[in-house]
């Protein structure tokens, strides 16, 4: 493509964030090394140096602390955009995020705003042991009074985040540390896309078919959606053509795109990198279910990590992992053999 | 109270076994991470947090403790696990992710357990103070020996878990002593630009009970001020707070370019390495001969290559193993 922009996803947010704090002075920056270090991610990188100490600001390691002075700040005209530095940290400062950031619209009946972006990473398959790798996307899209986004390209990244500070309610935006373009997390070259220069939204609430198929249809979020297309590429050579949705959101959840793309193949797969149950991909297929069993030729299948803390040991969290394999197999398993393509 | 000949070659043994250990786990780390570094492979993948220079504290502390006394310790475990006599070659195994580990692999080099020497680790800030409280006050409300102590940066004490703990700790007069690493980083964040006292030792007179800083990154002087503390709390005294100045001479976790540090810094941590100096001044005090202490380093060569051996030679889980272990 000419004049293509390609950036990692960890570009692109810190894109979104410059732009939005050129145009606006009440949005700032907080979290753990995020000034000088420029974010353990890369997703702050060259804040500190446009835009100096005062709305660049490293924290202390006192989560519960500047969350609940992000929700302040948010009711009293900033927009701040705080970030938790691994998802899993979320248990010392929940209330603050639970029952302050999610709830003070909803009580004070919307004479508070709270225009807050809670930025967080997400994800393991590099062996970080079971407090460094939990994704826990249904437990923040289960509680209400939060927005939830999980981009899986630098595109929405940057949309979605633009989107995240212009919105007058908080957002939690989660990124998925394979995806961040960091080598040392290794890398996916599938979210490093192209990025318009220009500021953009990406409306949050909107899933995306990132490929039309005829007969499966293959839902995911983050790192999922790009396990999803290996697996489609690969069930195309059996002739069984899959559909992937990429959800982007999962508050609001676009459940109208899952609803039409299952109406059209009959066949459901929903990948997630959480937790098996009360998750995303319960709530993907009861979704369905309620809404038209009949549109189901065969059982909906999930591909999620089983209800185990995440091990260490390689080979144990590997085996535990969604992976395009895993897929390939269950779509082997619902769809006829050599059924025809679309 | 100085510590006696045995227990300084203790102390000088167990500093050179750590420091050998983190010098071969650095090594080991990076098979497979190079030329392209990337956390997931090698031997060893994951976060690495390695602890030299950090020697001192964690062998001025644990000269004094017993297998029964209860150890957390943080993210930066291996010092302190070695100090407290954890399982060398099943810690070891535990880091390379083996079916012999501590955890079968399941743990990981934040997730120490040994339940023999009652020592626990893990890899969220400050999250030790609770179970180190849980610990004193269970020996205390069973009658049983035995103290706890929470080890933890110097950054953890800006956490909210870190002040409830210690105020809970006072209120109940248990047998725990909180100490604190002072590295005077926490990550690329210095000290003195998150905290907002010079040294956390004062925040002690917000709950009522001692607080003790030493400087120096000296083991003597950390045996010193420890010993007072857990005889304290062995009499039922209540607890104490320690912050203690020591160096860390490593990145904050393996891949960091240390870009923050100012010029000169590392350097001059390296020219106050606690480890040649507490050999030299060994030597002058006449404590021990040269050739003890080469023979004391030798012993701790032996049991660091015996523990990598074991850890390399030792297999791997069995993948669906994973779904095991979720309850007792
Ligand atoms: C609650 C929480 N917040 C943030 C982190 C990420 N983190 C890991 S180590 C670290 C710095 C810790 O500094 P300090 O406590 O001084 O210990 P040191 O690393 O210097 O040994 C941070 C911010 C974490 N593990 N837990």
């Amino acid at each position: 493509m000419e004049n293509e922009r390609k950036l990692t996803i960890a570009r692109a947010m810190a894109e979104a964030v410059a732009q939005e704090m050129r145009v606006d002075p009440s949005v700032f920056v907080m979290g753990e090394d995020i000034a000088e270090l420029g974010g353990v991610y890369g997703n702050t990188r060259g804040l500190l140096d446009e835009f100096g100490k005062d709305r660049i600001r490293d924290t202390p390691i006192s989560e519960t602390a500047f969350i609940g002075a992000a929700v302040g700040a948010a009711q009293d005209g900033m927009r701040p955009v705080v970030e938790l530095m691994f998802v899993d940290f979320f248990g010392v400062c929940f209330d603050a995020i639970y029952n302050l950031m999610a709830k003070n619209i909803y009580f004070s009946g919307g004479n508070f705003k709270v225009p807050m972006v809670l930025m967080t990473s997400t994800g393991g398959g590099y062996s970080d042991g079971g407090q460094h790798s939990q994704c826990v996307y249904g437990t923040f899209a289960h509680l209400p009074g939060m927005k939830v986004v999980c981009p899986s390209n630098a595109y929405d990244a940057k949309g979605l985040m633009t989107a995240a500070i212009r919105d007058d309610s908080p957002v939690i935006y989660m990124f998925h540390k394979g995806l961040q373009g960091m080598g040392w997390l290794g890398t996916e070259p599938g979210a490093n896309v192209h990025v318009p220069e220009e500021a953009y939204e990406v409306e949050i609430g909107k899933a995306a078919i990132v490929r039309e198929g005829g007969d499966v249809t293959i839902v995911s979020l983050a790192q999922g959606v790009h396990h999803a297309l290996k697996a489609a590429k690969t069930l195309e050579a059996d002739g069984i053509s899959a559909e992937v949705v990429d959800l982007r959101s999962l508050v609001p959840l676009d459940r109208e795109t899952v609803l039409k793309s299952v109406a059209k193949t009959g066949r459901l797969i929903v990948v997630d990198e959480d937790y098996h149950s009360y998750g995303v991909t319960g709530e993907i297929i009861a979704t369905v279910a309620e809404h038209d069993l009949a549109a189901l030729k065969a059982p909906p299948r999930r591909i999620a990590f089983p209800d185990v803390p995440i091990p260490f040991a390689r080979v144990m969290e590997q085996y535990c992992l969604p992976n395009p394999d895993k897929i390939v197999a269950a779509a082997r398993e619902i769809c006829p053999a050599g059924a025809p393509a679309a | 109270m100085a510590p006696s000949k045995e227990t300084l070659g203790w102390m000088y043994r167990t500093m050179v076994t750590s420091r050998r250990y983190e010098n071969a786990i650095e090594k080991i780390y990076l098979e497979g991470k190079t030329p392209v570094f990337n956390m997931a492979r090698g031997p060893i993948p994951g976060e690495m947090h390695l602890s030299n220079g950090q020697e001192p504290v964690a062998v001025g502390v644990c000269a004094h403790l017993k297998p029964e006394d209860i150890v957390t310790a943080t993210h930066r475990p291996h010092h302190q696990a070695i100090a407290k006599g954890v399982d060398l070659d099943r810690m070891t195994a535990e880091i390379f992710g083996k079916a012999t580990g501590l955890s079968g692999g399941r743990g990981g080099h934040m997730h120490l357990f040994d339940a023999d020497v009652n020592f626990a680790c893990s890899g969220i800030i400050a999250q030790g103070m609770g179970p180190a409280v849980g610990g004193a006050l269970s020996r205390k409300m069973q009658g049983k020996p035995g103290v706890a102590v929470a080890f933890i940066g110097e950054s953890a004490a800006n956490q909210g878990a870190f002040h409830e703990a210690m105020n809970l700790a006072a209120v109940w007069k248990l047998p725990m002593i909180c100490v604190i690493e002072d590295n005077a980083w926490g990550i690329s964040v210095a000290k003195r630009t998150s905290t907002s006292v010079e040294h956390n030792h004062v925040r002690a007179a917000s709950y009522g009970i001692p607080g003790h800083y030493v400087s120096g990154n000296d083991p003597w002087k950390i045996y010193e001020v420890a010993g007072e503390a857990i005889a304290r709390a062995r009499a039922g005294e209540g607890p104490t707070l320690i912050e203690a100045e020591t160096y860390r001479l490593a990145g904050h976790f393996m891949g960091d370019t240390e870009g923050y540090r100012p010029k000169g810094e590392k350097q001059a941590l390296f020219e106050r390495d606690p480890i040649p100096a507490m050999r030299k001044r060994l030597e002058a005090e006449g404590t021990f001969t040269a050739a003890e202490l080469d023979g004391l380093e030798a012993e701790a060569a032996a049991a660091v290559d015996a523990a990598i051996r074991f850890a390399r030679e030792s297999a791997d889980p069995k993948p669906e193993d994973a779904l095991t272990a979720v309850f007792a």
